[in-house]
């Protein structure tokens, strides 16, 4: 009775896990399809049906070429570079100061820090606007840099947790040899700070390379489209060349595909992290 | 060159140097934002004329009365109570994955991925799924459920229910790695000393994790409130917000953009803060009461 009931539940647990992945993966996986069909195939044959060749990639180059994904690929590497340095960089130095020393305006900055994420970037854009205009960077590729810079309260959060694991004695000892803070900073910090650099690296250039809303209204020339942008375009003329669509959304989801798999056990340990 | 200042000299120059430019973002990008923002909500500007006039509270009045505006909390309605079926599914999948389970880590990895892929993929994908003669026809079909087909995303009375599916199957998988992150620093002996009590999965359920993981719960049921009203990618990408499937951010964004009323714009979003404010304290509150 009690080994009936517990193949029952077994049966229910695999039953829901594999209609969960089923559900997770169709949507993709006919893109996938449909992204390795002629035209004609894609027109004759179902979304649910496997391409005749599987090695047809002439919609990738037709997407590729015609939609100037190299482009894309280009500013949103630009991009992504710049602000990730940076966003690292700022990040630490404040958590650093913010961790090890005491001082007046201590608090007030952990305060402004912290009421800061509760103002989503969404409410206030229209008058962010004005001001990223206000500093002429429309249309540049340093207003999303900047907003991605300025925004980033969640990389502060994770480096002042991190901080706290590493003993204060390291600093205190490299300051018997005549260490500078600077010196401390960079030599002993920075290095130590590597897998909270590597879980915020992860987070945040996820975020970057998959947003729309920012370089959609910050960057409208074509020459600074970012890949999201490039994307997006092919609304417009392919609106009936599925095929080609579908092999324009797959190129932007290889790459995230491969930086998913090869550093899986990094992203899920930010996740977690950043919850404890 | 710091070598040869004191340390204490040294503290006053890094402690300058390093929060300048963070705080300095912070109050450019996050705090001077929001305070122009309540600024323009009082005035009829249209953002580029020099001169504007401070209209009072007509702005809001506006919000509050006229049905244009105030239909898009209905459609807010359609993702909140989507976030919620998919924060069930999300507890029950990482409940199930938390124990042992065969290809537990492809399970965990093929659920989450969704959750990184980029936004304009992802209306694509969904316009493509939902299309007539497109994915989810031709699946019922399959399965012999053929006559629910319909226009998913052409009739109005569900479209809604078919973009808050797409924001279901995008955001599941956040949720499912946040609570499988909380579920995880439970403690092992607390299960093996309920085993041998006799509790069996659905006992463990209930009295360990439910209770252990009840912040992040609540957290979530904030984030889903807040994310309900500030839902944008999805039906901008897909439908830009035709056949009634606008929202409050779409709104915004074409009202500030496309129309030129600055003014107004602001004014919503200075609506939409306070919602998420309100609610946001209110789980601080909520959480706190309960330690």
């Amino acid at each position: 009775m009690y080994q009936l009931k517990y193949r029952t539940a077994s049966i229910f647990k695999y039953f829901t896990l594999i209609l969960g992945a089923f559900m997770a993966l169709v949507p993709i996986v006919v893109v996938l399809f449909a992204s390795l069909k002629t035209g004609t195939e894609y027109n004759s044959t179902s979304p649910l049906s496997p391409p005749a060749d599987w090695l047809n990639f002439a919609n990738y180059t037709k997407a590729f070429v015609n939609g100037k994904m190299l482009l894309g690929f280009a500013n949103t590497i630009f991009i992504l570079i710049i602000s990730i340095v940076g966003a690292t960089l700022t990040g630490s130095m404040i958590a650093y100061i913010l961790n090890r020393f005491k001082f007046r305006g201590k608090k007030l900055i952990m305060g402004a820090f912290l009421l800061a994420t509760l103002i989503p970037s969404v409410t206030t854009q229209v008058s962010t606007y004005r001001i990223i205009n206000a500093f002429d960077l429309v249309n540049t590729h340093f207003a999303p840099i900047l907003l991605y810079l300025g925004t980033d309260i969640i990389a502060v959060y994770i480096f002042l947790q991190f901080l706290d694991s590493i003993s204060e004695s390291l600093d205190e000892s490299a300051m018997l040899d005549g260490a500078s803070y600077i010196t401390i900073y960079f030599k002993i910090i920075l290095p130590l700070l590597i897998p909270a650099i590597v879980t915020v690296v992860i987070i945040k250039g996820v975020s970057i390379y998959n947003d729309f809303y920012t370089p959609f209204l910050y960057m409208p020339s074509d020459h600074l489209q970012v890949i999201s942008t490039a994307l997006f375009k092919f609304k417009g003329p392919y609106g009936s060349q599925w095929e080609v669509i579908c092999a324009a959304i797959m190129i932007t989801i290889i790459p995230i595909t491969l930086v998913f798999v090869s550093l899986q056990k990094y992203i899920y340990n930010g996740f977690e992290g950043s919850v404890k | 060159m710091f070598r040869n200042l004191s340390y204490k000299s040294q503290r006053i120059i890094i402690i300058i140097a390093f929060s300048l430019i963070p705080v300095a973002l912070l109050f450019t990008l996050a705090y001077l934002p929001v305070f122009n923002m309540f600024r323009y909500s009082f005035t009829d500007w249209n953002g580029y004329s020099k001169q504007f006039d401070y209209v009072g509270f007509e702005n809001y009045k506006t919000i509050f009365t006229d049905p244009k505006y105030f239909s898009v909390f209905k459609v807010s309605l359609y993702y909140f109570v989507g976030s919620f079926l998919q924060m069930g599914l999300a507890l029950y999948f990482a409940t199930i994955l938390s124990f042992k389970v065969r290809f537990k880590n492809f399970f965990k990895g093929v659920l989450f991925f969704p959750y990184l892929l980029n936004g304009v993929a992802i209306g694509f994908i969904f316009l493509f799924f939902f299309r007539p003669d497109g994915t989810l026809d031709t699946l019922l079909q399959a399965i012999g459920l053929g006559h629910l087909s319909q226009g998913w995303l052409l009739n109005p009375n569900i479209i809604n229910v078919s973009l808050a599916g797409a924001s279901l199957w995008r955001y599941m998988g956040f949720n499912l790695i946040i609570f499988l992150g909380a579920i995880s620093s439970i403690g092992k002996d607390v299960y093996e000393a309920s085993d041998i009590d006799g509790a069996n999965r659905w006992h463990q359920f209930r009295h360990i994790i439910l209770p252990s993981i009840k912040n992040i719960i609540q957290l979530n049921m904030i984030l889903a409130i807040s994310g309900a009203i500030s839902a944008f990618d999805i039906p901008y990408i897909m439908t830009g917000g035709s056949n009634g499937s606008n929202t409050f951010v779409i709104q915004t964004v074409d009202v500030a953009f496309k129309y030129g009323k600055l003014g107004m714009a602001s004014a919503m979003a200075v609506v939409l803060l306070i919602i998420v404010i309100i609610v946001t304290l209110l789980q601080k509150i909520l959480i706190k009461g309960e330690k």
